[in-house]
């Protein structure tokens, strides 16, 4: 019999996948439901005896998709996957525990040691260091402490934590329990939007799996689903929110490191930086230290949106130049037209043109030109784009999701909006301009959080104002 | 049973879980299509919170609706990587066939739209959802109930 993988993943499930895997097993293939390789152009990509297909509209007509040996695949052999290694390859459920016990026979003390010596930086967003929180929850005394996981993925284009929680849930856990035995933590608590219905039921199932092989003795995980709100992504919202109350802002200090849930000392991480860990156990911290490019150290799980023709997730260590990531592995635009602009880092990031595209994808390079990582997602325009559109856009996002709690992101995105709306209708646009700029001062500097603080980012750049003005 | 007592019965199932309020109302919302001063009154009465507290968690979050839905909701992604790809358009076009705006419900309550940021299948816009049902690269017709 032959061995047909199909993924159980949100996209391929909406493009078919679900009813090609019953065709499969009707025509007495064996069918493995694995999650997505993350060639995200290609779903519904079926795998038959090593053999990719896809996107396969018809099974009656496979050889019309085949793509070639999934092992050969260049977009595929040329990533250098740590976080998604197993990610698409394996039914998830089919699952070994014995590295995640014997990484939690390990001492704390040398857990630690290893995650410093991998350089790693939170990728949710600010990337910070993670050994500094990892020692301040560690050596904070309390009676309790959480591992709080950020699954909360409200950027636009990016879907690396539903990849992953739906293709290789266990990757997650492993990376929980691994930080709260080196913290000293007893609870999880995983934060996951609403709007990733088919990753809460595979998480859901692997947790119970979990029990079910013992790894949950010592150590309590809780799936927690959000209710709609971009902001519950701000890691002080999101503790409010788990704390069952509406998601306002808190200031800091004291961090969530020291006082997070229940005023106990909190471990908050995006999913990938936690599925990194395991692997950087597995590999050793100073061999992951050695990929990437000065302190931008390991594999960013890059994605790629938008007007693309080859979206997808693409793992690489930092460093490779946007440009190589939209042309050579994306394939320019979906329409065939020039680039216009690309959105990198959310909608807090920055719209990037011209010779920024060569820019290398690293914290310190896209900080250099006003811009930033972000959770890792890479937004393509083409030149149809209206840039002062996206300006306006930016603004009325802001004053959409913003908690309200402080006066210039609450007031002054509604303002800064309308501000655009005057100026598309302006005969001396460089009024405007100068209140915009004015506007976005003082949202970047008094704004409690970095939801009205960074919101001058993308405007400034769709509008050609200089970043960071004082 | 009235609505309070109802949503008194789902909020207890939630009294310990961690953002158990939140949960309840999601649930409430779930199981009545929206949520109205009664399930508040309900849900406040078994968190021991007050009235006002449970409209303020309510009017915070999107998923906690205080309207009836159309007999189908649509969601249409309006974030930046379903606009590069037309869904400003696309919405535009649903906006008029449904006769219902972001946030509204047709007159007849056959449909209700509503914007969504984001539904992590960026690389395949514009995306939709049809009650249950997910929809990438969507059209107006794809769109229909
Ligand atoms: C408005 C706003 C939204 C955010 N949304 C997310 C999110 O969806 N996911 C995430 O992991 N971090 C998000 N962050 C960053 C978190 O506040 C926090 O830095 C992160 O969860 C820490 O985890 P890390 O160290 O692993 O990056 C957001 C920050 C802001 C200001
Ligand atoms: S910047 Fe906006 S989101 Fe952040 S605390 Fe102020 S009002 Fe809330
Ligand atoms: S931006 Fe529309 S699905 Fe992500």
């Amino acid at each position: 019999m032959t061995v047909a993988k199909v993924p159980r993943e949100t996209l391929a499930n909406a493009l078919g996948a679900d009813g090609i895997a019953a065709e499969l097993a009707a025509r007495g293939h064996d069918v493995v439901r694995t999650g997505s390789l993350g060639l995200c152009w290609a779903e519904p990509l079926v795998e038959i005896d090593g053999i990719a297909y896809g996107p396969v509209q018809d099974i009656a007509h496979l050889d019309a998709a085949r793509i070639g040996p999934t092992d050969e695949i260049p977009a595929l052999s040329r990533q250098h996957r740590l976080v998604f290694d197993r990610c698409g390859r394996v039914d998830p459920f089919d699952y070994d525990p014995t590295p995640i016990r014997a990484h939690l026979q390990r001492q704390p003390a040398d857990i630690l040691a290893e995650i410093e010596a991998s350089g790693l930086r939170g990728r949710g967003g600010a990337g910070f260091p993670a050994h500094i929180k990892w020692r301040t929850v560690h050596d904070t005394p309390s009676d309790r402490k959480y591992v709080v996981v950020n699954a909360d993925e409200g950027d636009s284009g990016t879907f690396a934590d539903r990849l992953i929680m739906e293709g290789d849930p266990f990757r997650l856990i492993e990376g929980v329990l691994i930080a709260g035995h080196a913290i000293g933590a007893d609870t999880g608590v995983v934060y996951l939007r609403s709007e990733y219905p088919l990753a809460a039921e595979i998480f859901s199932e692997a947790i119970d799996t979990a029990r079910g092989m013992g790894l949950l003795e010592t150590f309590h995980i809780e799936l927690f689903v959000g209710a709609g709100a971009y902001i519950c992504g701000e890691e002080t919202s999101l503790l409010e929110s788990l704390e069952g109350k509406r998601g306002e802002i808190r200031a800091k200090p004291p961090v969530p490191a020291v006082a997070g849930l229940f005023g106990r000392p909190t471990l908050v991480h995006n999913v990938i930086t936690l599925c990194a860990v395991p692997g950087i156990l597995e590999h050793g911290g100073a061999a992951y230290a050695e990929l990437g490019v000065g302190r931008s150290t390991g594999t960013m799980t890059f994605q790629l949106a938008g007007n693309v023709e080859r979206g997808g997730l693409i793992e690489l260590p930092f460093g490779v130049a946007l440009r190589e990531l939209i042309e050579d592995w994306g394939g320019g635009t979906r329409t065939g037209r020039d680039v216009g602009a690309v959105q990198v880092g959310g909608p807090l990031g920055a719209y990037l043109t011209g010779a920024q595209l060569d820019t290398p994808m690293t914290y310190e390079a896209l900080a250099a030109i006003g811009a930033g990582v972000g959770h890792g997602g890479i937004v393509v325009f083409d030149d149809t784009i209206d840039l002062v559109r996206q300006a306006h856009y930016a603004f009325a996002f802001c004053a959409h999701e913003s908690c309200g709690k402080c006066t210039p992101c609450r007031i002054g995105a509604v303002r800064g909006k309308e501000t655009v709306e005057a100026l598309i209708a302006s005969e001396r646009p460089e009024v405007e301009l100068a209140i915009i700029a004015d506007l976005c001062d003082v949202m970047e500097q008094a704004s409690l959080c970095q939801m009205g603080g960074m919101t001058p980012i993308p405007v400034r750049s769709a509008l050609g104002l200089p970043q960071g003005g004082d | 049973m009235d609505q309070a007592a109802l949503a008194h019965e789902i909020a207890g199932r939630h009294l310990d879980r961690i953002g158990g309020p939140i949960t309840a109302l999601r649930e409430v919302a779930a199981e009545f299509g929206y949520i109205e001063r009664a399930h508040m009154e309900g849900v406040a009465d078994a968190f021991n919170l007050t009235v006002a507290e449970v409209r303020g968690i309510v009017g915070f979050y999107s998923d906690l609706n205080t309207e009836p839905r159309g007999r189908t909701h649509i969601r249409i992604c309006q974030a930046e990587a379903c606009q590069s790809v037309g869904a400003r358009e696309l919405t535009a076009a649903a906006v008029a066939r449904f006769g219902a705006g972001l946030g509204e419900t047709a007159a007849d309550g056959s449909v209700s739209l509503e914007a969504v940021y984001c539904l992590g299948l960026c690389t395949s816009g514009p995306a939709a959802t049809v009650d249950d049902r997910i929809i990438v690269r969507a059209t107006p017709e794809a769109l229909a109930p």
